[in-house]
Parts: structure tokens; C-alpha cells; sequence
């Protein structure tokens, strides 16, 4: 044999005997039930009172398992003289887990809460037929639902909460009309051949000379200087030192 | 006690153990592979941890329509299970668990039961021509390769140990056995164990079933209990090397309260060694075949050889 056979049949057989000593990783399935995840996709619950039979899901749905129907009531005024008003009755609400890919998209877009996520997952059927569950069926599995399980730690703040933790509207005008204040109130728009000379203000106020602007003033400078258009009093405490020997000469040739 | 009914008394026991100790080994093959695998294995058949899974599979086989194909040399394809069941029923009942518990005593066992193990891959060839199908073919040339190959080094393993002892009785090689021979006749016992897993065909020698490649060889076109009586030919095989591997190696009943424990000294060894058996398979690829004829032809033999002449040197010396 050559080197290197006898080495790795003695590998072979400590590996093997190594794994029987642990224990296996079979899952019992049948008799010991899964622990699943938190927000296990197993099948989907309908809360059939919140349906408003908007026809969301059924449209956002990839593969067009969602089938509703539904009618519409007249409901008689509540006051007298009041007018009649219509409202939409649910006569069939059914998915069709054949079809359903469970990418949950129907249940992300109802805006009433009327599906869920059940982590119920054994309903295989013998009849691909009987895997079209209706609306009754649907409404059985909300008792499986669970209540919603906390964020994980790290995890941005609900969308409800955040909403809630903002300063009231009012407030927030106000700031808006301070932030308008801080903003510049002219944008003018930089024009690619200002000449702004790098040079004394009381030479550039003479005859601009071009050639020795650009060679003067350093690219940085100038690309900083583009957008930033501001009021002389309140660019002297954060510009640079560039900036502050560039700006002030714009000023003094704008009634050029 | 009358000769007939003491041969009948002997027969049914040899029976009981043929149809028994092949379904531990079994059962122990798909607990002990499952878990090295880090599997549970069967866990439902009998209630406790799938006892009963191999009395299930035989009911199961029974059950199970006996198909001979069309163009199968159909004498020859009914016969073969038996041809290779057959074999190691009569190898079992000369094997002795302690110098009482035997099914029958004879001068030349040694030859005997070396002789019908050859007869066993005679059902594998059979089945392999008689199938009428490629595959089979295949798989039953390369067992007849395999049996010419591995059937050398085993029988000159044996006439090592019945060179050391004097005598060609399995029962004498026995006793005359004593525990400096695990390291005198080490060289062979080495070479009888790698000899009968090859002549098994268990893997990594089952290049003649090779599944992944001839879809199981000679038993292809097998179904039912034909099929059946093939895999209780391999375990029984199993029992059968194993009793002789530790009768003939490892002193049979030798060990404490040998008087009225030999038999159980015999079984723990042999199923020790089955056990090995199992763990083999488990670990190891399969050998391509010409990896195995080179290992059988360079090493085995010679090393069988050396054995021998081993033997020889010290009974001249000793005696």
C-alpha cells in the first residue's frame, strides 16, 4: 500500500467511532414536534370580519392563488333622511396552498390586519384539490396564530412607535421655518467661467485675468466653492481659510 | 437418547441459531451504522428502538411478488438462492461454540468449512448468469474474480493455524490455542479477516454489488424472498467468518469459566469481530477492482507466506 492508505483508514474508523459515542442528530419528528422559529411560515390565517374585500392580496399575489368574491349590500340610513350607503360583502375568500409560495406578500400589504402568519404547517392533503382552503378554513387557523413576538435586540424601531416619538405638527412647522431661515436665501446657480481670483481684491476689481486665476486658485477650493453660496456673515466662523480668501472677492464683483 | 432424535435435536438447534444470530447482526448492522452515521436508525417496528424492523423486512419480503425475467435461464435463477444460502447452514453446524455446544464433530472440519464457502459464491455466479441482464453479469464475474482472488490467502491463513495446532479439527485448533498465538499468528489473522470480508463481498470489498454502479450485481433482477434469502446468505456469512475468526484466532471459549461459559466466550467474540465487520464498512470506500486483485495478489498472499513459514519455524522449534 502506498504512504498514506493506512493513516487515513485509521482516520476512517476513529471518525466513525467517534460520531457513535455523541448522540445522533436525528429529529423525531412525528413524535417529538419541531421547535420552530419565531415567525414560522406555516400557513395563513384569515380574520374574516377585517377582510373589506379590497382585492390587495389577490392582486400583489405572485402566482394568483388568492380567490375572492364578494357582492355589494346596500345598508339602509342609520338616521332618518340620511342616505343609503353600500359596503362590500365577503362570499369567498380561499388560497390555494398548491400555488402558495409563502412569500407572505398578501399578508404585507392588507391594510386591515385580515391575514397572518400560522406556524401550523401539517396539512398535507392526499387530493391536491383539498389543498385549496376556503374561507372557513382560513378562519380556523387564526386560533393557531401567535401573539407577535418581541423585536430582536438591535432591530430598528416599529414604524408605529417611531411616529409616535415624533414632536407634534405644530413643533415641527416651527423648526421647518427655522430650518427656512437657515437656508441660503439666494441659490445662484455657478457659472462655469466666473473668474474669481485667488489674488488681492483690489487687483481682481481692475482687469480679471483668467489664466492666472485658475494656475492661483487649487481644485479643491474651487469645487467647494461652487455650491456654497452663503450670506458673508455666517460663512466667516466654519470656512476655511481658502474659502474665506475666495468668497469675499465674488462679493465685491457682483455689481460688476 | 436415541442417535436419530440427538441428530434432529442438533439439527433444529443449528437451524434456530441460522435464522437467528444472522438477524442480530443484522439488526446490530443498522443500529451500529445508523448511529456512526449520527442517525437514530429504526426506531418503530417492535415498539423498542425498531427491535423487530428485521421480522418486518421478512414479512415485508414475502409478501412481494417473485419475478423471473423473461429471458432468465429459470432453473438456474430459482436455484441460486438456496445454492448460496445452503453453504453456510452446513459451515454452521461444524463451527463449535465450545467443545459440547456443536453441531457435529468431525476430524477435518477445517476443510469442511473452508470447502462449502467456497460453494457460496457459486449461488452468486449463478444468479449473475442466470439473470439474463448485464449488470448481472458484471457482478457475478466479479465475484468469481474476487472468490479465485481472496479464497488463496483465507485458506492459507487457516493452515497456518492448523499447522500451529497440530490438527485440521476446528475444535482441536482450539484448544490447542493459547494467548501468545494473538501475536504468533497475528500476520494471518490479518490476512483471514480482510480474506473473508472480500469473500462476504461487504464492503469496501462489494465491488461485485456494487450499487452505484451495477445496481447491486447478481441480485438485480431479484425479488421477494429469493431477494431475501440472498441478504440472509450475507449475514449468515457474517456469523459463520466471525464464530470462525474468533475460534480459530482468538481461542474460541477460552476466558473465565470456560467449563459452563465457553459457549457465551465464543458468541461475545464472534460478535465482536462482527461488529468490526460493521465498522469496516461503515469507514471505508469501496475498492475499485483492480485495487482489489493488487491487494489480494502483492500483499495478502504473500503476507499469508510469510505466515506460514512463520508457523513453521516455530512448531519446529517448540516441538
Amino acid at each position: 500500500m502506498a504512504d498514506g492508505i493506512l493513516p487515513g483508514l485509521v482516520k476512517g474508523m476513529a471518525t466513525t467511532a467517534r460520531s457513535l459515542t455523541r448522540r445522533a442528530h436525528t429529529a423525531e419528528y412525528p413524535d417529538v414536534s419541531p421547535a420552530l422559529p419565531s415567525r414560522s411560515r406555516g400557513v395563513i390565517a384569515l380574520t374574516e370580519e377585517n377582510c373589506t374585500s379590497c382585492m390587495l392580496c389577490a392582486r400583489e399575489c405572485p402566482d394568483w392563488c388568492i380567490y375572492i368574491d364578494s357582492h355589494k349590500e346596500e345598508v339602509p340610513p342609520t338616521t332618518p333622511g340620511g342616505r343609503a350607503r353600500q359596503r362590500n360583502v365577503l362570499d369567498r375568500f380561499a388560497i390555494d396552498f398548491s400555488l402558495c409560495m409563502y412569500c407572505g406578500i398578501c399578508i404585507e400589504v392588507c391594510p386591515f390586519d385580515a391575514l397572518h402568519w400560522s406556524p401550523e404547517f401539517e396539512y398535507a392533503e392526499l387530493d391536491i384539490r383539498d389543498l385549496l382552503h376556503e374561507k372557513d378554513r382560513l378562519g380556523a387557523w387564526m386560533a393557531t396564530v401567535p401573539p407577535p413576538v418581541a423585536l430582536d435586540p438591535g432591530s430598528a424601531e416599529p414604524a408605529e412607535v417611531a411616529a409616535a416619538a415624533k414632536p407634534a405638527r405644530a413643533a415641527g412647522a416651527a423648526a421647518g421655518a427655522g430650518a427656512a431661515a437657515a437656508r441660503p436665501a439666494r441659490v445662484r446657480p455657478a457659472r462655469a467661467g466666473t473668474p474669481a481670483p485667488a489674488t488681492a481684491p483690489e487687483v481682481s476689481t481692475g482687469t480679471p485675468e483668467p489664466p492666472t486665476e485658475t494656475l492661483a486658485a487649487p481644485p479643491v477650493a474651487e469645487t467647494k466653492r461652487l455650491p456654497v453660496v452663503r450670506e458673508p456673515s455666517e460663512q466667516t466662523s466654519e470656512q476655511t481659510s481658502e474659502q474665506t480668501q475666495v468668497l469675499p472677492t465674488t462679493d465685491p464683483r457682483e455689481p460688476e | 437418547m436415541s442417535p436419530w432424535l440427538e441428530a434432529v435435536v442438533r439439527a433444529v438447534a443449528v437451524l434456530a441459531a441460522f435464522l437467528s444470530l444472522p438477524l442480530l447482526v443484522g439488526q446490530t448492522e443498522h443500529k451500529v451504522m445508523a448511529h456512526m452515521q449520527g442517525r437514530l436508525g429504526p426506531m418503530y417496528a417492535g415498539g423498542f428502538h425498531g427491535w423487530a424492523q428485521l421480522v418486518a423486512d421478512g414479512v415485508k419480503f414475502v409478501q412481494k411478488e417473485d419475478v423471473v425475467p423473461a429471458r432468465a435461464d429459470r432453473g438456474v435463477f430459482r436455484l441460486a438462492p438456496a445454492v448460496a444460502l445452503i453453504p453456510y447452514l452446513v459451515a454452521l453446524s461444524v463451527i463449535p461454540l465450545s467443545p459440547t455446544v456443536v453441531g457435529a464433530t468431525l476430524d477435518a472440519s477445517v476443510v469442511l468449512v473452508l470447502a462449502v464457502i467456497g460453494v457460496g459464491i457459486i449461488g452468486t455466479l449463478m444468479a449473475g448468469w442466470a439473470s439474463a441482464n448485464k449488470y448481472s453479469l458484471l457482478g457475478g464475474m466479479r465475484a468469481a474474480a474476487q472468490l479465485v482472488s481472496y479464497e488463496l490467502p483465507m485458506v492459507l491463513a487457516v493452515a497456518s493455524v492448523a499447522l500451529a495446532a497440530g490438527t485440521l479439527s476446528i475444535v482441536g485448533i482450539a484448544e490447542a490455542w493459547s494467548p501468545w498465538w494473538l501475536l504468533w499468528q497475528a500476520p494471518g489473522a490479518f490476512v483471514f479477516l480482510v480474506a473473508a470480508l472480500a469473500e462476504l463481498q461487504r464492503p469496501p470489498f462489494d465491488m461485485p454489488v456494487a450499487d452505484s454502479e451495477i445496481v447491486f450485481g447478481p441480485y438485480t433482477e431479484y425479488s421477494g424472498l429469493r431477494f431475501a434469502f440472498f441478504l440472509l446468505a450475507e449475514y449468515a456469512g457474517i456469523v459463520v467468518m466471525s464464530l470462525l475468526f474468533a475460534v480459530l484466532f482468538l481461542g474460541g471459549w477460552a476466558g473465565p469459566f470456560e467449563s459452563w461459559l465457553g459457549w457465551l466466550w465464543t458468541l461475545l467474540k464472534g460478535f465482536a469481530v462482527a461488529v468490526v465487520m460493521i465498522w469496516m464498512r461503515v469507514s471505508w470506500p469501496r475498492m475499485r477492482e483492480d485495487q482489489l486483485q493488487r491487494l489480494a495478489w502483492v500483499w495478502l498472499v504473500p503476507i499469508a507466506l510469510l505466515q506460514l513459514a512463520l508457523t513453521a519455524v516455530g512448531v519446529v522449534m517448540t516441538s
